[in-house]
């Protein structure tokens, strides 16, 4: 089987995996529509008491809400992605197993984790998305090639979430217990996604700081595009010059975690 | 009364012994509780954030939003810290563990309530706390006797009202046992709904959560009686005095659901 052909079949294994739990889907689309529904609100007051805070117009305000819950577990933002089963598969050392394989650990993962992001996109991103575009007024791409604009920038936001995850699964070969880290990359995402508040809205210093980090490549870099703020190639740029130097730094964690640590187990 | 005494008891041991066994991995348990702190601490700094850009949100100010804030927090981090570990019971029914519970002599609610009991989601209720008490030194609140007696009432009705809808989300999973994330909609969305002064919202919303789930009743009405505000849906004054009632009305139907839906629990027989 060619290299390529396992990969998509892996991919392919990761998004039937997720199709799989209907009811827990259902569930997540539900609480992400709640959860957009009060942001949207508290987004409608801000934006009333100041027009045009951060340069979005409330209706974009309204569509920044409903893209964050589409893409929150997309992109696991707070995390929940595969990495929680690798580092799991690290603690018990089954992951040994992984690495007997003929094929490279990071891109196996990263395989699994597109075919989760893909399903996640459209099992529970597409319906609270269209859920806000109907209830409220949304500002929403009239022309094709915004969308496809857009949707590019969605497929690098994958992979720096990627990139960001497998760091953290990592660190499971020396620290063992990831709990801590995985509590800390979910607080980074959250913050720094623009999940809580659009990082254009940040004032200063922190607002270019979290601007710059790649956190801003996974929300703030995809909505910019669809609402028309940002120039596609500067932000393709900056995406995937962040996944390149995340899933290169993957690459060495795993070199040096493979050389040089003792996997558990008997 | 004696069953209660009874799962009273099994409560305190189980949460005891899940407490020493924390206390085994000390510094793991300081980051944890310091993780907790800081997680929910973001929350407030996104808050602040708003307000570096405006003066007021819905009308109320940086010191009033702090108010209703802290008042969420600490009735919700209260309940949550008793009873949060219930959201895992929907993994217990999918992997039959809960069979285990249902063979000792001790109250499966108890058992369940106190499952992997941890001290660490003190840090969610240190936060609110600290949030409140600088909301108190801010705002200008004309304080009278009742006022001030409503405060604790208020805490401990919220914790009350929470409680209630952990217990009702944790019925639920018997039946949608995969869905445990729906309960997510009503605890942690109900918190960050409180956060937000009522005027944020709209009167439809405002009267989902006063009339069929009663969140409002943990801190919008009696907060805005003690901040001498209007509550939206224009309640009698004497509203702001029903949360007490209103949690042990949750509490009772809150109970007969998981009572219904403990019966209706079969067991995965792998």
């Amino acid at each position: 089987m060619g290299a390529g052909r396992l990969y998509a079949a892996v991919a392919a294994g990761g998004f039937r995996r997720y199709a799989t739990y209907r009811a827990a889907t259902a569930a997540g689309v539900f609480t992400n529509t709640v959860f957009g529904l009060i942001l949207v609100y508290t987004y409608l007051a801000l934006w009333s008491e100041k027009p045009h805070l951060g340069g979005y117009d409330q209706a974009q305000a309204v569509t920044y809400v409903w893209l964050g819950q589409a893409l929150l577990s997309t992109l696991a933002i707070g995390g929940g992605g595969v990495e929680d089963e690798l580092m799991e598969r690290i603690r018990t050392g089954d992951v040994a197993i992984d690495l007997y394989r003929p094929a490279d650990l990071q891109l196996w993962w990263l395989a699994a984790d597109l075919g989760r992001a893909f399903f996640q996109l459209l099992g529970r991103g597409v319906v609270p998305f269209v859920f806000g575009a109907l209830c409220f007024p949304v500002y929403l791409p009239a022309d094709a090639g915004t969308w496809a604009a857009f949707l590019v920038s969605v497929g690098l936001a994958m992979l720096v979430g990627f990139g960001i995850r497998y760091l953290v699964a990592l660190s499971a070969f020396w620290l063992l217990d990831g709990t801590g880290v995985v509590q800390m990359a979910w607080l980074a995402g959250f913050f720094c996604s623009g999940m809580l508040l659009p990082l254009n809205v940040f004032p200063g210093t922190l607002g270019e700081v979290v601007r710059a980090l790649p956190w801003s490549s996974l929300l703030q870099a995809p909505a910019d595009l669809l609402l028309g703020r940002g120039d596609p190639v500067r932000t393709y740029l900056f995406q995937a010059g962040w996944a390149a130097a995340l899933l290169g730094a993957g690459r060495l964690v795993q070199s040096a975690a493979t050389r040089r640590v003792v996997v558990q187990g008997g | 009364m004696e069953r209660l005494a009874e799962g009273v008891r099994a409560y305190r041991l189980i949460a005891a012994m899940w407490v020493r066994s924390t206390m085994a991995y000390r510094a793991s348990f300081v980051m944890t509780t310091f993780g907790n702190f800081a997680a929910t601490f973001l929350d407030f700094v996104a808050i602040m954030l708003m307000f570096s850009r405006v003066d007021a949100l819905g009308g109320y100010p940086l010191p009033e939003v702090a108010f209703l804030y802290g008042l969420s927090a600490v009735s919700f981090g209260l309940a949550d810290l008793v009873i949060g570990s219930m959201d895992r019971l929907g993994r217990r029914v999918r992997d039959g563990t809960l069979d285990t519970l249902l063979v000792r002599p001790a109250p499966v609610l108890a058992q369940v309530a106190a499952d992997r009991f941890a001290l660490r989601r003190l840090g969610r209720v240190t936060q609110g706390a600290l949030v409140l008490g600088w909301s108190l030194t801010r705002v200008d609140i004309g304080w009278t006797a009742d006022r001030l007696l409503l405060m604790p009432v208020m805490v401990v009705s919220g914790c009350g009202i929470f409680c209630a809808v952990f217990v009702a989300g944790a019925a639920f999973q018997f039946v949608a046992q995969d869905a445990s994330e729906v309960q997510n909609a009503f605890t942690y969305g109900g918190t960050t709904l409180l956060q937000y002064p009522p005027t944020v919202f709209t009167k439809e919303l405002l009267r989902g959560v006063t009339f069929v789930l009663p969140l409002a009743f943990v801190n919008w009405l009696p907060a805005t009686y003690v901040l001498g505000r209007p509550y939206p849906l224009g309640l009698p004054r004497w509203v702001a005095w029903t949360p007490p009632l209103v949690a042990v009305g949750c509490c009772a139907l809150a109970g007969l659901a998981w009572r219904a839906g403990l019966r209706s629990y079969r067991s995965t027989g792998s």
